[in-house]
């Protein structure tokens, strides 16, 4: 059962975002005896409520609150107001996640070491190592049933992915499965093997994609210590006067304006929201925000360097049909500067719809060129490019005091300018998509230029020196000791995985912390 | 989706509103999801001009040579729901006028060529991007284009695709059992 807490009670860690970040934290916090209470932002569904209807999913999960954008990046233009495809529902953006996870590279962890002094980006290692993380990304694996770790069969490849396959490996490409998925390829934890709906995006109706939606929430409800309060927004982190937090503001389902005190907060609601909730908790004590004494909250943004190649078969494909992101390349991701660019990238199927196709193949296109991809829509093949962007101090989310929200909040501004190496990474991957659609027999291919950001990270990142970044290598912000960031904001540098893993192994680690240090007193 | 259908009655017929009346290529796919071949539109705010104009401006826009003309309708349809707001009733109307001038009178009544040339000249005004933008969601986001361009949809009704279909290409190779092992069929 729930348990309610008293609004009182100052003895609960209080979570903001529920989340891979936050959804994990609070389970693995209520096992330990921990009594938290989660505010989501946005409502309870479940997978009987998901809807298999692009536009109206859209609708119901992602997160629509206005927000504004600037910088020479694509999206600015093509979408102005929806800088990030992310989630206001219980559960976040583990609803609509693809379901890719892949372990960091050691080397990413040490990018500054191993990339050197690359001029404009703001690169720094890690302060900890793959090594110390492998514990944990062994305990995330085994909670998140990942395929092809553990016992877990890998998935079954679907057309699109057989498409692929043959393309990359004529090109002599290696690394090329149906990867690693937190998708159930047989029943495991009380969950449905992958049906091969081809809605992982909209939120699984079986359920056998993991989400913290229904096996961290209700795991950690069952122990009788969460509190988890849908609907609710927080506004603002308040502090004592012995400068630690002592408890959110945050306006409730009714909408009315409620205080909830809290021994620990922990943040994690997005590389968007989680700075803008700091710099919005400014107050006398910490004038430029939380935790920002470093005027480090906000920067480094990093949303990975993004584009799709889709490609026109004379033969039927029908991508739609089965795991949004089936297969994936990886001979890519290496580190290997005669490509012209420092990291890597991979190359992992993707599908949309008819009625995002339309609304992402090349937005703001018309014409001919356009319908003739729409017409042969069934004999479409889809990729998806993902990697490593690079840090900037100048990529940041700042607080657009022009634009107010509903509550009377600045919206946050998204700023991001391509770096010459994502811009170099870009080419050449898609360079490499269309040549392993040509490779597989495409008579017409076309690079699709990035979607709205669904890999959001740093704005609060790690850094072993308190003067360089927010958080230490824990997540507890250098300057609040009850403070933490919980999410993908933590992030040095962006590696070029698909970041949930490692949030999740990241919240697992921090929980073990954070329960220590209440246990010691230290918090 | 279901309510997206043009429909008519006798009633609408007799208060004389606008309306845009059309009839389904014979063997069309759109024909079964149809009760009769033959579709009216009832316009409030727009003429019946000003939504030909329209539907002739969506197929220049997104031209599909055998996508029915019933689809484009929905064009009218949504862009006449939302001419509600006075100041996009204006807006369309100062469009669809231009429209008509840059093809020397009459737009929907002009060649392709002329047609063609008069949507290039009116790129990246606000009435273009009113309509250009409209025309993703009306034309793509329904049962007949999801019919005519081959998409089913949502598919958890009938169990997904792991008994139909989801690995049916055959005229690729199938993958090694190492890159993607066979499915768990319980």
């Amino acid at each position: 059962m729930a348990a309610p807490f008293d609004l009182n009670d100052d003895s609960v860690v209080v979570i903001v975002g529920s989340g891979a970040g936050g959804g994990t934290l609070a389970n693995e916090l209520t096992q330990k005896g921990v009594n938290v209470v989660l505010l989501e932002a946005g409502k309870r569904e479940s997978s009987l409520t998901f809807v298999q209807d692009e536009w109206a999913s859209f609708g119901q999960l992602a997160w629509l609150d206005n927000r504004t954008t600037s910088g020479s990046w694509q999206v600015a233009k093509d979408f102005p107001n929806l800088p990030a495809w992310i989630c206001k529902t219980v559960g976040g953006t583990t609803t609509h996640w693809a379901g890719a996870s892949l372990r960091f590279q050691p080397h990413e962890f040490a990018a500054r070491t191993t990339y050197g002094d690359i001029a404009g980006a703001s690169l720094m290692d890690w302060p900890i190592t793959l090594a110390e993380l492998e514990p944990y990304y062994d305990r995330a694996e085994a909670k998140m049933g990942v395929t092809r770790t553990n016992g877990n069969p890998g998935l079954p490849g679907n057309n699109n992915f057989k498409v692929l396959y043959t393309g990359a490996t004529k090109l002599g490409y290696e690394r090329v499965s149906t990867g690693h998925m937190a998708i159930n390829s047989e029943p495991r934890d009380k969950r449905s093997s992958c049906l091969q709906m081809g809605f992982c995006f909209q939120g699984c109706k079986s359920g056998a994609k993991w989400s913290t939606l229904y096996t961290e929430i209700p795991r950690a409800e069952a122990t009788g210590r969460l509190d988890l309060r849908p609907q609710s927004f927080v506004l603002n982190i308040e502090t004592n006067a012995k400068g630690k937090v002592s408890g959110v503001v945050y306006v409730d389902a009714d909408g009315k304006q409620q205080r909830q005190k809290a021994r620990v907060v922990a943040v994690a609601a997005t590389s968007i929201e989680t700075p803008r909730l700091l710099l919005n908790s400014a107050n006398g004590k910490f004038p430029d925000g939380l935790a920002n004494s470093s005027g480090q909250v906000g920067r480094n943004y990093m949303r990975h360097m993004t584009g799709s190649v889709y490609a026109i078969f004379g033969h039927e494909v029908h991508m739609f049909r089965g795991t949004t992101m089936a297969g994936i390349v990886q001979d890519e991701a290496r580190h290997d500067t005669s490509r012209g660019f420092a990291g890597g990238y991979e190359m992992e199927t993707i599908s949309l719809g008819l009625p995002f196709f339309a609304a992402f193949l090349d937005p703001g296109a018309w014409g001919s060129d356009f319908t003739h991809f729409v017409d042969n829509y069934t004999s479409v093949a889809g990729m998806w490019l993902v990697g490593e962007d690079l840090p900037r101090e100048t990529n940041r989310v700042t607080l657009n005091t022009d634009v107010k929200d509903q509550h009377g909040l600045p919206v946050p501004n998204v700023h991001y300018d391509d770096s010459p190496n994502d811009i170099a990474m870009r080419n050449h991957a898609f360079e490499r998509g269309e040549a392993i659609y040509l490779a597989a027999g495409a008579t017409k291919t076309f690079r699709t230029p990035p979607y709205p950001s669904t890999h959001n990270m740093g704005t609060s990142r790690m850094s072993a020196d308190p003067a360089k970044g927010v958080v230490n290598a824990h997540g507890q912000t250098h300057d609040v000791p009850n403070l933490f960031v919980s999410d993908g904001s933590q992030y040095t540098t962006s590696a070029a995985e698909n970041p949930t893993l490692t949030i999740v192994t990241l919240a697992i680690r921090q929980a073990d912390f954070i329960a220590d240090a209440m246990s010691k007193q230290l918090v | 989706m279901s309510d997206q259908q043009p429909a008519m009655s006798r009633r609408d017929l007799l208060r004389g509103t606008a309306m845009l009346i059309g009839t389904i290529a014979a063997g069309s796919v759109l024909a079964e999801l149809a009760p009769t071949r033959v579709w009216a539109l009832e316009l409030s705010h727009l003429s019946a001009q000003e939504g030909t104009t329209i539907v002739a401006f969506g197929k220049v826009l997104y031209p599909h040579r055998t996508l029915d003309t019933a689809v484009y309708a929905l064009l009218a349809k949504d862009l006449d729901a939302k001419a509600a707001d006075p100041a996009v009733a204006a807006q369309l109307a100062a469009g669809i006028a231009a429209l008509d001038s840059a093809a020397g009178g009459n737009f929907a009544a002009a060649n392709d060529d002329a047609k063609l040339r008069a949507v290039k000249s009116l790129a990246g005004t606000p009435f273009f991007a009113t309509v250009r933008g409209q025309c993703i969601t009306s034309l793509y986001n329904n049962e007949m284009a999801f019919a005519h361009f081959g998409y089913p949809g949502s598919s958890w009704q009938k169990g997904g695709y792991i008994r139909r279909g989801f690995d049916d290409l055959t005229w690729l190779p199938n993958p090694p059992q190492t890159a993607s092992p066979a499915p768990y069929l319980n």
